[in-house]
């Protein structure tokens, strides 16, 4: 499909085939950076199967010999992780599906309803400022605030009892609050980007037929949303998971029972293994598997997520 | 004249009752303007966000006014003054931290970027699987940084990581990369692009992709090579995708704290890649210098705020917004 110039690319084409040469070389690069973002990432996998003696002995990317090969570290791994993971769930659901709704809800009253432009304008430069700043700005109020003011581990005492209202699920309840204020600004953004590229002439139809905002956004908008609450969905969960310092600054240690599993994963080299690399690689898959399922099953949505975000 | 005078206050009448009619009659209309209707929508949003935002920052920036440290205490906002910048500007820990994050900033901007670049221009040529490889090039970016740094200390690992066994292929090293404190910045550098080309690669992939096929072949009519349609046609057209890469990134490593405090599993990281992120939370949650780490954090919100108004601004001029 490339077309050099005429003169050279009739003398090279009589002594070799030019094209495929230049295709090799576009294979190669293609698979030198295929092998440098897999490799830290495979190097991890094999080694979580080795035992700790294999670990030292073996050449790190190469998997483990029959003598070497344990599925020990997965197991304590495992099991060191499990409360986390589930803290994590508990956490990272709730908080997703509220920042999704409350994120499409403020698109919605900005960009199909009309009002006045340059309220509108300011308020989404106020929502697009909280996108980006960094959350150490916050930090020390939002401890005071829960910690200290809220008086986080009493919070669902008057509930208290009831199998899921203990000073675990109160501290679990704080982060996930947090998440879900902090989260609003960017699932704006991923909403408002996709409203705004809808054609406008169903909700003019349906404003002329006299149906109400809310009706326009239960009808209309909400159902032709589903792809970009998809969208939304998987990537603010991915994030929510992964996040760390909201975890480390609300719930404080790694040996918490209401510890995150990134929290747990943080303190699983210091306190339990010394350098017991594999298990710290079993524990960083174990950590990741929920992400990693979904990045598989929906990468495009994920990609789609990200470069929309800007 | 009788009539008259009667005429007069009965147009009087009707014209006041006509004001107060049409005064309820826009009472009325405004409640069933789309201002109103709309506002249970954005209006909810918006206010918890800027409860937490905003209300955030000026909460925090009251505290960094006052003394407030130490667990017990509660702020004392009757005595503000400006101490804690004093001291912040006066502080070894936070010229070096300012230069090392200056240092991060922009060796890691500058090379995701070009790195990112390339790997768009790779994949946008046309090769095969490359749906496939490009979720392979973006994995990094799905994962946590905690569950990265630990890779990558395993990679460095001296005595058998990854790094130093491919060096030792071609006779260099060991290097101790995470003990040595002239490498240890490097080597978070190298590991922090290793996770973001990926997402620069996508915002450039969409940048790309958004240019008509025309210019290309334009350019190649007249003959142009590769490298210089690319140099000369495509990437001039890529401003927007870069100055937006360029703040997601600056902002990011203006705010990295979670690989760092994973890599060395504590508050305290060594002093080569300690960054203002990470002096402001061991200032805060380690050492309970909650008035001196607000003071930090203020300082990184201005820095962020310099990045982030002009770009706006750009953006709006763009009309992008």
């Amino acid at each position: 499909m490339s077309k050099p110039t005429h003169s050279r690319a009739e003398s090279i084409a009589r002594i070799l085939p030019a094209l495929d040469y230049r295709k090799i070389g576009l294979s190669f690069v293609v698979m030198f950076f295929f092998a440098f973002f897999i490799s830290p990432i495979w190097t991890g996998f094999v080694t979580a199967f080795k035992t700790t003696g294999a670990v030292t002995s073996t050449t790190p990317f190469i998997p483990p010999g029959p003598s070497g090969f344990t599925l020990e570290k997965w197991t304590v791994a495992f099991d060191y992780l499990s409360t986390g993971m589930i803290n994590s769930l508990i956490m990272s659901v709730p908080s997703t599906i509220a920042s999704v709704f409350l994120g499409s809800i403020a698109a919605y009253g900005l960009t199909l309803v009309d009002w006045n432009r340059r309220l509108q304008f300011s308020i989404l430069v106020l929502f697009l400022v909280g996108i980006f700043i960094p959350y150490q700005a916050v930090l020390v109020p939002l401890s005071d605030f829960w910690i200290n003011i809220v008086g986080v581990d009493g919070l669902l005492a008057p509930l208290g009892g009831l199998p899921y209202f203990t000073a675990r699920h109160s501290r679990l309840f704080a982060v996930t609050v947090t998440h879900v204020v902090y989260a609003i600004p960017i699932c704006m953004l991923l909403f408002r980007g996709y409203y705004m590229s809808l054609s406008d002439e169903l909700i003019e139809a349906a404003k002329i037929d006299g149906a109400s905002i809310t009706s326009i956004y239960r009808r209309i908008v909400l159902p032709l949303s589903k792809p970009m609450i998809g969208v939304v969905f998987i990537y603010q969960f991915t994030m929510i998971w992964n996040e760390f310092l909201f975890s480390l600054t609300l719930i404080g240690s790694s040996s918490s029972p209401a510890a995150t599993v990134t929290l747990v994963l943080s303190g699983l080299g210091s306190d339990l293994s010394g350098v017991d690399f594999g298990l710290r690689m079993a524990g960083a898959f174990v950590a990741a598997l929920p992400t990693l399922i979904i990045y598989v099953l929906f990468a495009e949505q994920f990609a789609e997520g990200l470069a929309s975000d800007n | 004249m009788a009539r008259s005078e009667d005429t007069v206050t009965r147009s009087q009448t009707t014209s006041s009752s006509a004001t107060s009619d049409d005064r309820w009659d826009r009472l009325r209309r405004f409640s069933k303007s789309d201002f109103v209707r709309s506002f249970p929508y954005w209006f909810i949003p918006f206010s918890i966000m800027g409860l937490g935002v905003y209300g955030g920052i000026g909460w925090n920036t009251l505290i960094s006014l006052t003394d407030y440290e130490g667990f017990t205490d509660r702020p004392d906002f009757t005595d503000l003054d400006l101490d804690m910048y004093v001291q912040a500007i006066q502080d070894p820990a936070v010229i070096v931290t300012t230069k090392n994050t200056f240092i991060l900033m922009i060796v890691f901007t500058t090379i995701t970027m070009l790195l990112g670049l390339f790997l768009a221009i790779l994949l946008d040529r046309e090769i095969r699987y490359r749906e496939k490889i490009q979720t392979i090039y973006l994995l990094p970016m799905a994962l946590s940084f905690v569950v990265t740094a630990q890779f990558w200390l395993w990679m460095y690992n001296v005595n058998n990581g990854l790094v130093n066994v491919i060096l030792g292929v071609v006779g260099l090293g060991p290097y101790n990369w995470i003990g040595n404190p002239d490498l240890v910045l490097w080597a978070v550098i190298f590991a922090l692009i290793w996770q973001f080309s990926g997402y620069a690669m996508v915002v450039f992939l969409a940048g790309l992709q958004s240019l008509p096929d025309d210019q290309f072949e334009a350019a190649r009519v007249d003959g142009a090579s590769t490298f210089k349609t690319y140099w000369r046609v495509i990437i001039p057209q890529l401003k927007s995708s870069s100055v937006s890469a360029a703040v997601i990134l600056l902002i990011f490593a203006l705010k990295a704290f979670t690989f760092l405090y994973s890599m060395f599993g504590q508050y305290r990281v060594p002093q080569a890649t300690d960054i203002l992120a990470t002096l402001m939370v061991r200032e805060a949650f380690q050492l309970q210098n909650w008035a001196y780490s607000a003071a930090v954090a203020t300082i990184l919100l201005v820095m962020s705020l310099a990045i982030i108004a002009p770009y706006l601004h750009y953006q709006h001029k763009q009309g992008s917004l």
